[in-house]
């Protein structure tokens, strides 16, 4: 393998600045995807991000790659695509929770099924930003939005445990408050090669009081930090899992090397499908004609 | 007799009864013999049971429609028998297995032969045999009758069984000619002569003409997630995929599918995706998507009769409103509704041309007939260097030296040349917020009007150029003629032949048939439609979609509608008679007509008395809140009545089933 040349974060610096809140999560989320890309030596033209609509999503206005502000829930979909065109990519989707694990939730499962080799980073700051405050699918029961007025009646999804039966084969949470953690979080989940999520908590400092960089701080343990904690245990993954109170582990859940999607898929051995020839020989074309005589 | 050159065959049974082999092995045999061919499927049911009915019209000129008619019915049950017999024309025939069924003499017409087949002993002497044999000893007995040739079917047979070793195609091949014999033995041919050309044409539906389109104007992505009348686009993907370097991708639903297709188009693969009505309708989001951020994507959208989920297996031209109005916004797009099956194939390649080239996404808007009927089209109708025209594309951008790349530079034309991803220099991202020529979004904290302004019209631009490049459509037939038929789509064929028909009563109609929906050929139409006498729109749905559309754009309002909506397709005579009936001042009536009025009972019959009855005779009487239809229901079995139903003239309810036993002794099953 090619020794990496790593880069400077300035390398993806882009023209916009970005627009979110002072103080909210998504700044070092994206300066831990910087860092990442970075540190792996990643060509702007060869990173591809994709994400959905919410402030998390406009991410990747303020990143000098390619990239595709899709519709909202759809940027998994939209990736998938990419990356089955051109796999040569390295395609990594931006979003939120709401985007993700609310509206778009069924691209999510399908695409850890598949094991497509993508890298797919939410930010989760349990409540929907962008439309003002109302409740999302990781919002905490009980607890007072905009739409749930009277406290949150629905019980909140858990993304750790859902990719862990889902077949993600990178599970990982990381904590935006913690930098430099993250950043190694998207790098290994960069490098692996199948579907790895980075669940973040991203905390939104204007519209969800509850879930605070002081509420993470206070919990937030690292399974790296932990004698003989086995990332290839998926067992004990799920059990952590459903860890939520006094202590939250962050860290790398799970890690599993399985043949991917790309991997598989025959129209893809000859190399990306953007680079292919196309059209069809005289002599395809009548061997097709032949079977309607 | 005079001899005769065409005859449609029907072919009715049971799904699972084995009746497409049937009619695959009859169409190649007689296609390979030079004949042309148009063949149409009412089927109801994929699974098994479900009554198939499947019709095929055989003619030694080019035919444009499954036609009026039934000249010979191979019946494989009978279901096939009671619902079918009577439409048999007068000189023709019904085969069918005499071991199993029976034709009760009322049930069919004069001068219409009953060929009974002994399937049993016929096939005795080649060992035991599954009971779909009994298909193929019709098929011998057909081949005699309509005095086509027989080696060609055995050899057809040889092909088709070539796989499973030569027993079992000498079997096949011994079970056809024991039917041919003996229809040879007992009974007279029809009287059909041909002159067999012998050339060689493809026989292909509108789906395997756009799957092999789009394969050869270089489609490397198909997405779909299975939808009756789309699936078979898949299908076929799926089977020659690996061949024809195509990845085909089941989805976990329509949102994926035409999202993910959107992200290959984006990143640089021709793609394309199918479905019908209702995914299209999970698709118009993300197709407004595709005219934002300029990714070219084709979708095929195969309408099935709606609303909701409908009649998944009856054709109707009735998502048009939902193809025009797929969306919020304005955006650029194209829609095309393919006239024919050959026409498929080249729509298919100028979708994925106009798609690359004004990066914007297509729709073809096709329909269940088109889609799934198989017809011959000419042996040269296609060729496989079909222009690939894919439209500006940069290969490296200097970043440093000119600025960032301007993604949608606000050209003249409309057109920005794209940088695929991957290219050095040109990054950008595509955004489906509102975007400046870099693509900076400009939705939210920095609005800028203006830039709104300009980005717009440039994206909108692009349909100048798009319009420029249609063929706008033509009038055919006289120019002076009484009459104008105006259709879309699929119907084009048989409109021809319905005006081909009224010329022979004496009335003279041309024909304007529109394939591009949007843009739209304002200027062009509304000169031709000034220049028309009497207007007729004809439409296989129940508000005259694309008349309203017409309007629309032209300010024209048609004069009549013919429209159909009973889930089956326009035969010729269909149109005729209501053009005719037009013209005599005559309003269309709904009123249920006597063949309309049996077919109601023996719908009820079917789902309350256990097909034991069969509806005899019918006549109308005069009741409490309508007239009624008084149809007598007689046993299939005894012949006797045994009992009556009511059907409303003017609603169609079934107002009354009244068993024997109240009318006399004895019970009914209700
Ligand atoms: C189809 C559709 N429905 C609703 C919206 C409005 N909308 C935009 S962002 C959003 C929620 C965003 O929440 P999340 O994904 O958690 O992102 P955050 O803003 O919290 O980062 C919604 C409901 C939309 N754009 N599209
Ligand atoms: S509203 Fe919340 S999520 Fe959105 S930018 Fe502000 S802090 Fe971040
Ligand atoms: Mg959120």
């Amino acid at each position: 393998m090619a020794a990496v040349i790593e880069l400077p974060i300035s390398t993806y610096e882009s023209v916009v600045d970005p627009d979110w809140c002072p103080g909210c999560g998504d700044f070092g989320v994206l300066r831990a995807l910087e860092i990442a890309a970075g540190k792996l030596g990643i060509q702007p033209k060869d990173l591809m991000v994709v994400s959905g609509i919410g402030c998390s999503s406009n991410l990747p206005g303020f990143i000098h790659t390619y990239g595709v502000h899709s519709l909202h829930g759809r940027a998994v979909a939209v990736a998938s695509g990419i990356k089955l065109a051109n796999h040569g990519l390295k395609v990594v989707i931006t979003g939120g929770d709401g985007d993700g694990y609310g509206i778009g939730i069924g691209h999510f499962i399908h695409a850890m099924r598949r094991n497509l080799d993508l890298t797919y980073i939410v930010m989760n700051n349990q409540i929907y930003g962008l439309t003002t405050g109302q409740a999302s699918p990781t919002t905490m029961k009980e607890m007072r939005t905009k739409s749930t007025p009277q406290g949150n009646l629905e019980s909140p999804i858990n993304p750790v445990a859902l990719a862990l039966v889902s077949g993600a084969t990178y599970v990982s949470r990381g904590y935006s408050g913690e930098n430099k953690h993250l950043a190694d979080l998207i790098a290994g989940a960069i490098e692996h090669h199948g579907f790895s999520l980075v669940d973040v908590f991203s905390p939104c400092v204007t519209y969800n009081k509850v879930n605070t960089y002081e509420f993470f701080r206070k919990r937030v343990y690292k399974l790296e930090g932990e004698d003989g904690y086995d990332t290839a245990n998926g067992e004990v993954a799920l059990q952590r899992s459903f860890e939520w109170g006094d202590r939250i582990p962050i860290g790398v859940f799970y890690r599993d090397v399985q043949p991917t999607y790309d991997d598989s898929e025959p129209a893809l051995h000859n190399g990306p499908l953007v680079q292919q020839q196309m059209g069809m020989s005289k002599e395809l074309f009548d061997e097709l004609m032949e079977e309607f005589m | 007799m005079n001899t005769r050159r065409e005859v449609t065959v029907g072919i009715g049974g049971a799904a699972g009864d084995g009746l497409d082999k049937t009619g695959d092995t009859i169409a190649k045999t007689c296609s390979r013999l030079g004949l042309y061919l148009n063949a149409y499927n009412s089927y109801q049911s994929v699974i098994r049971g479900g009554h198939i009915w499947l019709r095929v019209r055989i003619s030694e000129q080019k035919i444009y429609s499954h036609g009026d008619h039934l000249n010979v019915l191979i019946a494989l049950n009978q279901d096939a028998i009671e619902r079918h017999a009577r439409e048999v024309a007068s000189g023709g025939a019904i085969i069918y297995n005499s071991d199993k069924l029976k034709v009760d003499p009322v049930l069919i017409g004069d001068n219409v032969l009953t060929a009974p087949m002994p399937v049993a002993e016929l096939i005795k002497p080649m060992g035991k045999l599954p009971a779909i044999m009994q298909n193929t000893v019709s098929m011998g007995a057909m081949l005699y009758l309509l005095n086509l040739e027989f080696e060609m079917a055995a050899e057809v047979l040889a092909d088709t069984f070539k796989h499973k070793g030569d027993a079992v195609v000498e079997q096949n091949v011994n079970i056809a000619r024991a039917g041919y014999d003996y229809a040879k033995e007992k009974f007279v041919p029809l009287g059909y002569e041909w002159d067999f050309t012998r050339v060689r044409r493809p026989f292909v539906t509108g789906n395997e003409c756009f799957a092999i389109g789009a394969v050869a104007a270089g489609c490397k992505f198909y997405s779909a997630y299975p939808m009756t009348p789309a699936s078979s686009i898949l299908h076929w993907m799926a089977n020659h995929g690996a061949k024809c370097g195509v990845l085909v991708k089941q989805c976990e639903d329509e949102l994926s599918v035409v999202n993910m297709a959107i992200g290959a188009g984006h990143a640089g693969v021709r793609a394309m995706c199918g479905t019908s009505g209702g995914g299209f309708a999970l698709m118009t989001e993300a197709i407004g998507m595709a005219g934002m951020i300029e990714a070219p994507v084709v979708v095929i959208a195969v309408q099935r009769g709606g609303p909701s989920t409908g009649i998944p297996t009856k054709t109707e031209q009735a998502d048009l409103n939902q193809v025009y109005g797929a969306s919020q916004g304005d955006y650029p797009r194209v829609i095309i509704a393919p006239t024919d099956t050959t026409d498929c194939y080249f729509t298919a390649v100028e979708a994925h041309n106009l798609a690359d080239k004004y990066q914007l996404p297509v729709t073809i808007i096709s329909d269940l007939l088109l889609s799934e009927h198989p017809e011959t089209v000419e042996a040269d109708a296609f060729h496989h260097d079909v222009p690939i025209e894919r439209g500006e594309i940069i290969s490296e951008w200097p970043d440093g030296e000119k600025g960032q790349f301007k993604r949608y530079a606000f050209t003249r034309s409309g057109i920005s040349p794209r940088a695929l991803p991957g290219t050095a220099g040109g990054m950008y991202v595509a955004a489906t917020d509102e975007h400046d020529e870099e693509g900076v979004v400009i939705s939210d904290v920095f609005t800028a009007p203006p830039v709104r302004r300009k980005i717009q019209e440039k994206r909108m631009r692009k349909m100048e150029a798009v319009l420029g490049e249609l063929q706008p459509p033509q009038l055919e037939g006289p120019a002076d003629a009484e009459l104008t038929l105006v259709g879309w789509g699929s119907t084009k064929g048989v409109i021809h032949e319905a005006i081909t028909m009224l010329a022979e009563q004496g009335i003279s109609a041309n024909h304007l048939q529109i394939k591009y929906l949007h843009p739209f050929h304002t200027k062009e139409v509304s000169e031709i439609l000034g220049k028309c006498k009497r207007t007729i729109c004809v439409e296989v749905n129940f508000t005259g979609q694309f008349a309203r559309h017409l309007r629309a754009e032209t300010g024209y309002s048609v004069n009549d509608l013919v429209l159909k909506y009973d889930g089956e397709p326009f035969e010729p005579h269909h149109i005729v008679e209501e053009v005719r009936a037009i013209i005599e001042g005559k309003p269309r009536s709904t009123d249920v007509s006597l063949d309309e009025a049996r077919e109601i009972a023996y719908h009820y019959i079917r789902v309350h008395l256990a097909d034991k009855v069969r509806p005899a005779n019918l006549e109308q009487v005069d009741g409490d809140d309508e007239r009624m239809w008084l149809v007598e229901l007689a046993g299939r079995e005894s012949g006797e009545k045994e009992g009556e139903l009511r059907i409303g003239v003017e609603t169609g309810s079934v107002y009354s089933w009244e068993p024997k036993k109240v009318l006399s002794a004895g019970a009914g099953s209700d």
